[in-house]
């Protein structure tokens, strides 16, 4: 069945089963590969994208219960002010190692500062706990979300 | 053979892969960051070097320095996460005298003769933590011998003599003139010049780049989306397959009703292997719903009714029988016979899963006159081997794509996926990537051997240990992955952290016998030999203090006078963490001390045990003799990593069967550490001017005791069999 979706700012078009997972979507029918495939049942968050701004897993949402809500994926989140702080956090704390969650993690941090500018480690236990690193790179997470929301706050310039 | 061509992956107008290359190619040519490693081994960047007009200067297989001064290294090992597409680097960038930034990387094709790791047998493979081991000589040396023919066609050109320049930032420069040429402008000179047979490598204390935390060249990909993974690869055409393995290992397809899946959209075929159905679709979403409409009749085959406490019984049982000796010193028997103390024990550990992040997966097309996989693997030349021999094409006709990988941890160190792959993309006609799920990933794994292990221990009227007795059974790996590195019954791997302990005992006799466990496979886990041994060795350790009434700390450290570095680390974590001083009711200090990979590592862990027995581990302290430490800030990122991989399993890790079948499935059921149970975790580092050890994997094999002994500080229950669950529950 036709569906138009609000991807990253752009109306794209799929001719998918409605029950279709929009991971699916993004990565096979798209090529979107940043967004990316862990568990396929929402206890991994590798797949994490924004519906609205809210952070959502996308492997276990279905291409037919997204309306007209808008879609942001990895490759566009740097778009938005908090995004661009995370990525930069990211870089500056050095979090990444295989790099395949981080994808999930930066879209969970960035809803998070979006949320809660000044989270507090009981806000991040709250909101990165349903992402999974292998890696075991939580210490750092943690520290790039606080740098992340340390940046945000010395940023007079943003929107 | 190893293809140069760049192979146009584009399918569809999202992620455009082509585009992203051809600004990995611009990046690298501006002399950026080089995302090469992003798409594999065979892309651009090198074909661009190559195309410029002066010949490129390469004085041996690693380096290779083009006309325009890009250098490029030919890299051996693959990254997983471990930082060694960094640390590798800065080996040739410190002694060619360039920025980090100029080095640029290239996969190295399959080639064992060139390329084989020396501390793995020659086998060209990335594990057991020995990257910049095994590349800390020959890479600067390869380094070094670049830097030294430059210097010569420099002087050479200038009339000079070579001691009267200097090779700094990419250029060689006459000192008392002041002249200077640049690399690039010396390859063709550098070139006609022979080799060196030696040169100088610099000192320590010269060292600008090894020893400083450098920038990982590979995390600005891995945040915005752009770093290809096995699993993002999309060759034209490609479809999308998922499938089903004989629940039973061993077992066979009886029967396939596919009716269903084959009226579900977007699925194209199934292909249907003796013991494996796949389901060939457009996308993953229609392939999965597909599978779930497959009515699969499976024959179980011998191993139907196996269960775990099967394997256990029979490696306790085999434990009773002498086997082969691993390491003897003086009369263990008799210094026990004689001990007036004696304690002993049985310890276990459990099948584990790996559960990278990135599921198994592996892109394959094949055609009547060859071969092409994408994958992330640890050993590409197994894989090219694999697909040559599952297609029966001549070895030359597989072309195999290197990529980053999503967590290795072990996994893959095996080809296994590769061969399921070739095997369905022989049914299929277009370039097929077969993903498994996570089901299938965890019940699909080679796991982590189960260990049964007995030990004992004698101690003297003034407690101190006069005798240790260590005999343990369980599979071995080498054995079936390296055959010539088993002999008479013993490998280096599983025996490693069982033997060659840093404490003075005067007696220690260990057996290792290898029993394979049947109807599971099992293969390499992070922190191997050790991950299962030092549990024990350190477990046993505490237990003796306890016998001897002495503080553990205080215990090994009596014990250390002739392994000076393992005293040191000893005593910096216990003073970093503050080493007894008081903790509230409930929380106890456990400490492990170990000497693997060419490593030394000391551990603290605080942990809490609440009155229902949930572990909650607060706090890690790691004090890390790693030699010199290439990149400082890797060393405390493995460490990190390897900790909370270690508690993980610690406190949750097992994997076990019941009729034949893997019971875990995911996260649910086989869960790992998450944000909110992580602990505050210190490293530090010793400062050493000794060649680097291994650093991927130390961190894991050393917390399970640490957190096992804190229990125990805690609450007085002894953990000798893993994982710890709920056994911390006061009864």
């Amino acid at each position: 069945m036709p569906h138009t979706l609000t991807i990253n700012g752009k109306a794209r078009s799929v001719d998918v089963d409605d029950d279709t997972p929009l991971l699916w979507v993004l990565r096979d029918v798209l090529g979107m590969t940043g967004t990316k495939f862990g568990c396929g049942v929402a206890l991994c968050g590798a797949c994490t994208v924004h519906l609205d701004g809210a952070p959502t897993r996308s492997c276990v949402t279905p291409i037919g219960s997204i309306g007209n809500k808008a879609i942001t994926t990895i490759e566009a989140v740097g778009k938005t002010r908090q995004g661009r702080a995370v990525q930069k956090a990211w870089l500056d704390v050095e979090v990444v190692q295989c790099g395949y969650c981080q994808s999930g993690q930066i879209m969970s941090a960035a809803a998070l500062l979006a949320a809660k500018p000044k989270p507090s480690d009981a806000d991040i236990d709250a909101a990165m706990s349903g992402n999974i690193c292998r890696c075991g790179t939580y210490v750092r997470i943690r520290e790039g979300i606080k740098h992340a929301a340390h940046g945000l706050a010395n940023d007079k310039r943003g929107s | 053979m190893t293809s140069n061509r760049i192979i146009d992956l584009v399918e569809g107008d999202g992620v455009d892969l082509a585009r992203r290359r051809f600004l990995s190619v611009s990046a690298a040519m501006g002399g950026g960051l080089l995302i090469g490693f992003t798409t594999g081994p065979s892309i651009g960047p090198a074909d661009a070097a190559q195309s410029v007009a002066s010949p490129p200067f390469t004085p041996n297989a690693f380096i290779r320095i083009a006309g325009d001064g890009q250098i490029v290294l030919t890299m051996p090992y693959v990254e997983m996460g471990q930082g060694t597409y960094t640390s590798i680097p800065m080996l040739i960038a410190e002694e060619l005298e360039v920025d980090l930034k100029q080095v640029r990387l290239e996969h190295a094709p399959p080639n064992e003769k060139l390329y084989g790791n020396p501390l793995l047998g020659g086998i060209q493979a990335t594990g057991n933590s020995n990257a910049v081991r095994a590349s800390w000589q020959p890479l600067r040396q390869a380094g070094a011998t670049a830097r030294t023919m430059l210097v010569s066609a420099a002087a050479k050109r200038w009339n000079v003599d070579p001691a009267s320049c200097r090779a700094q930032s990419g250029e060689v420069r006459h000192v008392a003139t002041g002249r200077r040429v640049k690399y690039g402008e010396l390859t063709a000179d550098a070139a006609r010049l022979p080799v060196p047979e030696s040169v100088a490598l610099k000192r320590p204390e010269e060292f600008k780049l090894i020893g400083t935390p450098a920038k990982r060249l590979d995390t600005p990909a891995k945040v915005n989306g752009t770093a290809v993974y096995g699993i993002d690869v999309r060759p034209p055409g490609v479809k999308i397959a998922t499938l089903a393995q004989s629940p039973v290992f061993g077992g066979r397809v009886k029967s396939v009703n596919d009716a269903a899946a084959k009226a579900v959209k977007g699925v194209r075929q199934i292909v249907r292997l003796d013991d494996a159905v796949a389901v060939v679709a457009d996308h993953m979403g229609a392939a999965k719903k597909g599978l779930a409409a497959l009515v699969i009749e499976w024959d179980d085959g011998p191993h139907a009714k196996l269960d775990t406490q099967k394997i256990v019984d029979e490696l306790e049982k085999a434990t009773l029988n002498a086997g082969p000796v691993a390491q003897n010193i003086g009369d263990a028997d008799k210094a026990l016979a004689n001990a007036v103390t004696k304690v002993e024990a049985t310890y276990q550990v459990p099948f584990l899963a790996h559960a990278a992040m990135e599921p198994m997966n592996c892109t394959v097309h094949v055609r009547k006159d060859g071969c092409e996989v994408w994958v992330g693997n640890q050993v590409i030349p197994r894989a090219q081997a694999t697909a040559a021999e599952t297609t029966g094409l001549p070895l030359d006709k597989v072309v195999v794509h290197n990529h980053l990988i999503g967590g290795g941890f072990g996994r893959r160190l095996e080809i296994d996926g590769v061969t399921r792959a070739v095997q369905i993309a022989m049914q299929v006609e277009a370039p097929v990537k077969v993903v498994w799920t996570r089901e299938e990933d965890i019940q699909h794994d080679m796991y982590r051997p189960y260990f049964f292990d007995r030990i004992s221990g004698g101690l003297d009227a003034k407690g101190m240990p006069v005798a240790w007795n260590h005999r343990f059974a369980g599979s071995s790996i080498i054995a079936r992955w390296g055959p010539p590195f088993f002999k008479d019954g013993l490998d280096a791997d599983t025996t490693e952290g069982a033997i060659d302990l840093v404490y003075a005992f005067p007696n220690l006799h260990v057996e290792y016998l290898r029993v394979e466990p049947p109807g599971i496979p099992t293969a390499f886990w992070r922190s191997v030999g050790p991950s299962h041994n030092v549990f024990v060795t350190e477990s046993f350790m505490d237990e003796l203090a306890v016998a001897a009434k002495q503080d553990p700390v205080a215990y090994r450290r009596a014990l250390l006078d002739k392994t000076p570095r393992a005293r040191a680390v000893l005593d910096l974590a216990a003073q970093k963490a503050g080493w007894g001083t008081p903790l509230p009711a409930g929380v106890g200090r456990g400490v492990s001390l170990q000497h693997a990979f060419a490593t030394y590592l000391a551990q603290v862990a605080e942990v809490e045990v609440s009155k229902d027995g949930a572990v909650r581990v607060r706090r890690v302290v790691c004090a890390v003799d790693c030699g010199i430490a290439v990149n400082p800030d890797t060393v405390k990122a493995q460490i990190q990593s390897a900790v909370i991989f270690g508690i993980t399993a610690a406190l949750h890790g097992e994997i076990t069967l019941k009729d034949g079948r893997v019971q875990q499935s995911n996260f649910h059921d086989y869960p790992v550490l998450r944000m909110n149970e992580t602990p505050a975790i210190e490293v530090y580092i010793v400062n050493s001017t000794d060649p680097p050890g291994g650093m991927g994997e130390a961190g894991t094999s050393a917390i399970a005791p640490a957190v096992t002994n804190a229990i125990y500080a805690a609450t007085g229950k002894r953990i000798r069999k893993l994982p710890v669950a709920n056994q911390a529950a006061r009864t």
